[in-house]
């Protein structure tokens, strides 16, 4: 994993609103720290297994995906930027592709991976705002009725298929959508301005 | 890069993540992300949404031996995955499916040239060279046809498409590509079939983000 180029964070810029998953996923990318790596294996691995299962994978199976996907969270730690997403759905998204791919037995097509060379420093005022976004997404999904919750977690966490369900939920996807947008805007300014420099 | 008008169809995005899109169409998908900010952050949107429901997934214990297993592996030697940078009009996974070679054309009459990325029965991606000012005649497509735009333009009877649009063709509409003037075009054309969309995630999404 090469050694993390961005300016590391300053106590004061006031990241305690920061979720603590979060932070541990930024300690391993920033300092390879393994203390923080275990914090994250014990809170996302039974996660990640309740989920596994609930889509009908094997136990034994779940482990697997588990593993492949905890390595790959190290591995591609360097990648993290807590400008456009939490921990939480970042380590859901490498979960996903790793499920897919084992399930299908072919590599998904996956985006190019946006390359910023020499990374800005963090803006905590931006992470925090996202943090409080996506956790607004997180309440309004507590909310949903329970056949409504149950129709989002088969499109997201489901078995690979097409289905035929139907609802109609209030989920505020706009803001964080918006708010994702804006921290992709702020590392271009930032970019550019580090090459006009 | 900032000029992109059409945009992944709210359905087809969700589908993507949800990993029910065929290879063909997640080529696509793939393709127009790595051009385009606004729906690389739809994307992001929905593994939130994702992020979300994991983690308020009851947790199930798991074996004792695999954090130890995970934690031997941190520092076994690995082969980083190759990963395939756009080359010229080509984004990354386009690259990636060409194996990293430049593509290979074969005519199609009329100065068309094509260069089949997969094909199977129902599905199938390639990438076509039109030369300006060239129509496409009508190439008979069961199902969805998506059309992306990586180099030049082309418009039909819908719209004008340019760098980075991505085209929605059912098999219903009767249409008859033109690249445009004074640039070949290159696009990445998919089919499939099979495809339905079911009606459920861009319904559940339509008040919030406006579509």
């Amino acid at each position: 994993m090469p050694a993390a180029r961005r300016s590391p964070l300053k106590p004061e810029t006031g990241l305690d609103a920061v979720s603590e998953q979060t932070l541990w996923l930024m300690a391993v990318r920033d300092r390879q720290d393994r203390q923080a790596f275990v914090n994250l294996f014990d809170y996302f691995a039974p996660r990640l297994k309740g989920m596994f299962i609930k889509s009908g994978l094997s136990a034994a199976r779940a482990e697997d995906i588990i593993q492949d996907t905890m390595l790959n969270v190290w591995r591609k730690a360097h990648l993290f930027d807590p400008h456009r997403a939490q921990a939480t759905s970042w380590i859901y998204r490498i979960a996903r592709n790793r499920h897919i791919d084992v399930l299908r037995r072919e590599n998904r097509p996956l985006p190019e991976e946006l390359k910023i060379e020499d990374q800005p420093a963090e803006d905590a005022s931006q992470i925090v705002a996202l943090e409080m976004e996506t956790e607004k997404l997180r309440s309004a999904l507590m909310r949903l009725r329970p056949e409504q919750r149950e129709l989002v977690e088969k499109a997201y966490l489901g078995e690979l298929s097409h289905s035929d369900i139907q609802a109609e939920t209030g989920l505020p996807l706009g803001t964080i959508k918006s708010r994702i947008r804006l921290g992709m805007e702020r590392l271009r300014h930032e970019m550019k301005a580090n090459t006009a420099s | 890069m900032t000029s992109i008008r059409h945009h992944i169809p709210e359905d087809i995005l969700a589908s993507y993540v949800s990993g029910s899109l065929s290879y063909a169409f997640s080529l696509i998908v793939a393709s127009h992300i790595s051009l385009c900010k606004d729906c690389r952050a739809r994307l992001e949107t929905h593994e939130a949404v994702g992020g979300g429901l994991l983690e308020a997934t009851k947790p199930a214990p798991v074996s004792a031996d695999l954090l130890d297993n995970v934690l031997g592996a941190l520092d076994a030697p690995f082969e980083a995955p190759r990963t395939f940078a756009r080359q010229g009009p080509l984004p990354g996974p386009v690259v990636e499916a060409l194996g990293g070679k430049p593509p290979v054309w074969r005519s199609l009459g009329m100065g068309i040239g094509q260069c089949v990325l997969q094909r199977s029965k129902n599905q199938s991606v390639r990438l076509l060279s039109i030369p300006p000012g060239q129509a496409v005649p009508d190439h008979g497509h069961r199902g969805l046809e998506l059309t992306l735009v990586l180099k030049g333009a082309f418009s039909d009877e819908t719209g004008h498409f340019g760098v980075g649009d991505l085209e929605v063709a059912d098999e219903h509409l009767e249409h008859t590509p033109m690249a445009l003037e004074g640039e070949t075009c290159i696009c990445l054309a998919a089919t499939d079939a099979r495809l339905k969309f079911n009606a459920f995630v861009p319904r559940m999404l339509q008040p919030v983000l406006g579509i």
